[in-house]
């Protein structure tokens, strides 16, 4: 760790942000992931999160190797290919006070891990589900993903000619309770939404498109700086005040969508695209395939609910993390066995 | 029943009226599946129990939901022998489509009892007939049509009742307790089985020589199938996240632990300290269970061969990574869907060695209920203190049958939650490294996700790593953690189910065998020593590492068998990676996997045929 500057800014549980730094990255210099990671590092420690309570999670590929490059304090699982979701799951289940941030790619969520990743939605399982969504397989050296769209081409010149899966339509479809999309570029807009999303209870599922320099960056992709700089199209622009935070805005409530988040935190979206609603499901998948449409890649907090019960609340399991509980309470007594026996006599 | 063995029925003999043969024989009922004979069957198998009578019952059921032909096997046995006859002697054909198949599969002077229509007594002259009007019967005692093709089951019971002189008292409490807390059902039950020993009473003179006769070989016994057991070992160890996927023979066992659960396992404020997940499928259910046992709860799955393939590449990140978890592997017939109502000892080999690279797994091999309970309880134990995922390989005969035992002990140790670092070991500590092995016995020392320590977290990955669990291509820290988990595994040998010497006499000659072969091998070492005068020993393996005791025990014998219930000697050849090559050479096998559960003459004959007795 580095040295501390004599008075370091530290966040409201006291920590300075180094304790939110993780590894030295081993990813491309300018790949997009190494600016999720930063902005995670923001949003946790402007959150003041405390770096014990947090389990990060990935699956394999560029961006599940992330999890090491922030947060050396929180416990990481690096699991296996598509298969994040139900280790997160397992984990939360044996231990429900932890804060769950799961680092996936596009080919680790939309192509091989496919299955597990519509069960999660669906499931509403309270965790932090973050997609870096590049559009292709950097590790094996740039075949296209599931995400990547049709007429997008790579560096050797093919052309993709399916149509790429959008994460966030399924995602809200399927029973997520805050969905959106960023790019990682864009560091104001992804670190509100991250910081919402650490307000959030239940499944928050991000979308961030994160150039691959080296494989997807070209001209004709549609993953590229350049492309995202041109056609990111925002539908709200987000504020966040968190519920430490005390910041009296103004704003004309004609223009913005408020949600009270669980924590007592405050999400503002102001409407950039008129009258948008995020809390019509319908109307954000409709919304989100009119877009694809029109090529223009949508960006913002796209739905939420705040209501809806998670899956550790559906168990109706005990406040206590289930990993710890002491044998008298897990173990039943002797009279029970006994009770069983005579039963079966 | 229609797969039997016609041949070796006749070899017992002609009828004769003289002959009196009294709890040892097989009651075979054909029926329907679907038809709702699970009941009845019950209730005879209790009422032979409750007679004192050591007592087992198998249940041959197709993969189908209604309509394909099952068959259920009763076995009385005075000399306490469990395992499946290979025949039976008395015949309840309800199933007319195979009735034909069922009575000229009876032996001679057999029993068959049937749907008067049916005109059986055509095909056999060698047998005791005793025609029953069924339908008749039945539609007299239930107006309700429904109903009808369940209370035409108990009537069976009543006619065999009464021609096996089963006590109607006895039956009676059993029926009671089958339909605990329903009068109504009760009283159309009972009935029913009244009417059908009223009518056998009346019109069948008894001409077979088949009796029950009250022992008291069953007091104080308990009757239980395998998954129920082993689903009761799991809550009995404390069992927190259970992650499932449907399939069969498996999914009983998890219904099992999730009734006890809800029963023992939930706060007076109605919260469970416990949580049951059906995941999408078994790659699911394993990641589950491994992210559980990561986060340090107790957790387990259970499965079937379809399942264990799928779990491969999690099983592998489990071993490699050390986590802990709990899976149960009810072995169906393979390969592929195979026949997934039929049993097998076939997982062996890919359960030890379930995923790519050098992978090695602790494999538990319960042999009887009791050991499901036993195992099923102590896998937990083991898995949290090797930190690695253990396999409790049961097989469908054992899971879905039910079985006799002595009632189940309470567990007399505390739970061993293996190393786990806290907070206060950290602040004395000062700082830890997972895979360090600092106590010499090849296990790390482990924190669990929150431990409130800034020096608890680590990083777990299924990728290269050093003690420091970092990641690492170099050759000697990745070398040096397979070679730690390679003693790891060595050590375990120590630490599982040591085997039993069931007979361990001066015999040449010596038997191995795991898990349910150990029911048919029992009887046929009996078979061994009356019919050719020859001890052989015996000495029953419980499971996999190795324990040095299995070694001795071919090193002091000439030749020995290893019987087994699968058609590649998946035992005998996991033997053979072990043994030293000298000992290899003695290695022999007796092999069975039609999908039967091996019977005692098959296992005689075979090893009669290799010894030129």
């Amino acid at each position: 760790m580095a040295t501390a500057t004599p008075n370091p800014k530290v966040n409201h549980i006291g920590l300075p942000i180094v304790e939110y730094r993780g590894g030295k990255s081993t990813l491309c210099a300018g790949c997009g992931h190494n600016a999720i990671s930063e902005r995670i590092i923001d949003a946790m420690f402007e959150m003041g999160v405390e770096p014990e309570r947090v389990m990060k999670m990935s699956g394999i590929g560029c961006s599940s190797k992330s999890p090491a490059y922030f947060m050396s304090r929180s416990f990481a699982f690096n699991s296996v290919h598509g298969r994040m979701p139900s280790v997160t799951t397992g984990a939360l289940l044996a231990n429900s006070t932890m804060t769950a941030l799961g680092v996936s790619g596009d080919g680790d969520t939309a192509s091989i891990g496919m299955g597990q990743f519509v069960h999660l939605m669906r499931r509403n399982l309270p965790m932090i589900y973050i997609i870096e969504d590049n559009g292709v397989y950097g590790l094996t050296k740039g075949q296209f993903s599931a995400t990547a769209d049709i007429g997008s081409k790579l560096k050797t010149g093919v052309i993709n000619e399916l149509p790429p899966i959008d994460t966030c339509a399924m995602a809200i479809q399927l029973g997520a309770t805050f969905v959106g999309r960023s790019f990682s570029g864009d560091k104001k807009q992804l670190l509100a939404m991250l910081k919402a999303a650490i307000a959030h209870k239940g499944t928050v599922m991000i979308d961030v498109i994160s150039p691959c320099v080296t494989f997807n960056d070209h001209e004709g992709s549609t993953k590229s700086y350049k492309f995202l700089q041109e056609n990111d199209e925002p539908i709200n622009e987000i504020g966040f005040v968190a519920s430490f935070d005390d910041i009296e805005v103004d704003y004309d409530s004609g223009e913005v969508y408020e949600v009270e988040m669980h924590d007592g935190s405050n999400l503002r979206l102001r409407k950039l695209h008129e009258e948008y609603d995020p809390t019509d499901k319908a109307n954000a998948v409709r919304t989100l395939m009119e877009a694809q449409e029109k090529d223009e890649v949508l960006t913002g907090v796209f739905y939420i609910d705040t209501q809806k019960p998670t899956f550790i609340d559906q168990l109706s399991v005990v406040d206590v993390p289930l990993a710890t509980l002491p044998e008298s309470v897990t173990r039943p007594p002797k009279a029970a066995l006994d009770s069983l026996m005579t039963n079966l006599q | 029943m229609a797969t039997g063995n016609l041949a070796l029925g006749q070899e017992q003999g002609a009828l004769s009226t003289n002959r009196r043969i009294t709890n040892d024989f097989s009651i075979n009922v054909a029926t329907v599946n679907g038809s709702g004979s699970q009941s009845a069957n019950s209730v005879l198998l209790k009422s032979i129990f409750g007679m004192g009578v050591p007592v087992s019952g198998k249940n041959l059921f197709p993969s189908n939901i209604a309509g394909l032909p099952t068959w259920y096997t009763i076995r009385a046995s005075k000399d306490g022998y469990v395992a499946r006859k290979r025949d039976s002697e008395v015949l309840v054909a309800m199933n007319p489509e195979t009735a034909r198949e069922d009575i000229l599969a009876l032996p001679a002077g057999g029993v068959a009892i049937y749907e008067e229509g049916l005109n059986l007594k055509q095909y056999r002259g060698d047998v005791a007939c005793y025609p029953v009007p069924f339908d008749k019967l039945t539609a007299a005692l239930c107006p309700e049509a429904k109903l009808r093709k369940l209370v035409r089951n108990m009537v069976y019971v009543g006619v065999l009742a009464y021609l096996l002189r089963i006590d109607l008292g006895v039956v009676e409490k059993c029926v009671q307790k089958q339909f605990a807390r329903k009068q109504k059902v009760f009283d159309l039950n009972f009935g029913a089985v009244e009417t059908g020993y009223e009518y056998a009473r009346t019109n069948f003179t008894k001409q077979d020589p088949y009796f029950i006769e009250a022992m008291n070989q069953t007091a104080g016994k308990i009757i239980i199938d395998g998954n129920a057991a082993c689903g009761m070992g799991a809550v009995f160890a404390g069992v927190t996240v259970v992650a499932w996927y449907p399939i069969t023979p498996s999914t009983s066992l998890i219904e099992a632990a999730t009734d006890l659960l809800k029963k023992f396992r939930v706060t007076p404020e109605g919260k469970a300290t416990f949580a049951v997940v059906q995941a999408e499928d078994e790659l699911a259910a394993i990641g589950m269970v491994l992210g559980a046992g990561w986060a340090g709860a107790r957790s387990m799955t259970s499965t079937s061969g379809p399942g264990i393939s799928l779990m491969a590449e999690f099983a592998g990140l489990g071993y490699y990574a050390e986590i802990p978890g709990v899976i149960f592997d009810v072995q169906r017939t393979g390969p592929a869907t195979g026949m997934p109502t039929r049993t097998q000892q076939s997982d062996l080999l890919s359960v030890a060695f379930l995923s790519h690279g050098d992978t090695r797994h602790v494999v538990l091999l319960p042999g009887s209920v009791t050991e499901c309970f036993e195992f099923g309880h102590d896998a937990f134990d083991l898995a949290e203190r090797l930190q690695t995922p253990v396999f409790v390989l049961s097989d469908l005969d054992l899971g879905m049958n039910n079985w006799m035992s002595d009632p189940f002990k309470y567990p007399d140790k505390p739970l061993d939650r293996g190393k786990v670092l806290t907070a206060e070991d950290l602040n004395r500590l000062g700082s830890f490294a997972r895979y360090h092995d600092v106590d010499g016995d090849a296990i790390g020392w482990r924190t669990l996700p929150g431990t409130n320590h800034p020096k608890a977290a680590y990083f777990t990955r299924g990728s290269g790593h050093n003690d420091a669990a970092g990641y690492t291509e170099k050759p000697d820290e990745y070398q040096a953690v397979m070679e730690r988990l390679s003693r790891k595994f060595e050590n375990a040998r120590k630490l599982v189910p040591a085997p039993i010497a069931v007979k361990d006499g001066s015999s040449k000659i010596g038997l191995l065998a795991f898990g349910t072969t150990d029911f048919a091998l029992r009887e046929s070492l009996d078979q061994i020593k009356k019919e050719y005068g020859k001890d052989v020993d015996y000495m029953r393996i419980r499971a996999y590492p190795f324990a040095h005791e299995i070694h001795d025990f071919v090193a002091a014998h000439e030749r020995v068998y290893v019987v087994e219930q699968n058609r590649d000697a998946q035992m005998a050849s996991l033997l053979k990676l072990d043994l030293p090559a000298d000992q290899v050479v003695k290695l022999r096998s007796i092999l069975h996997y039609n999908g039967l559960p091996v019977d005692a003459r098959t296992i005689t004959e075979e090893f009669a045929t290799k010894e030129g007795l």
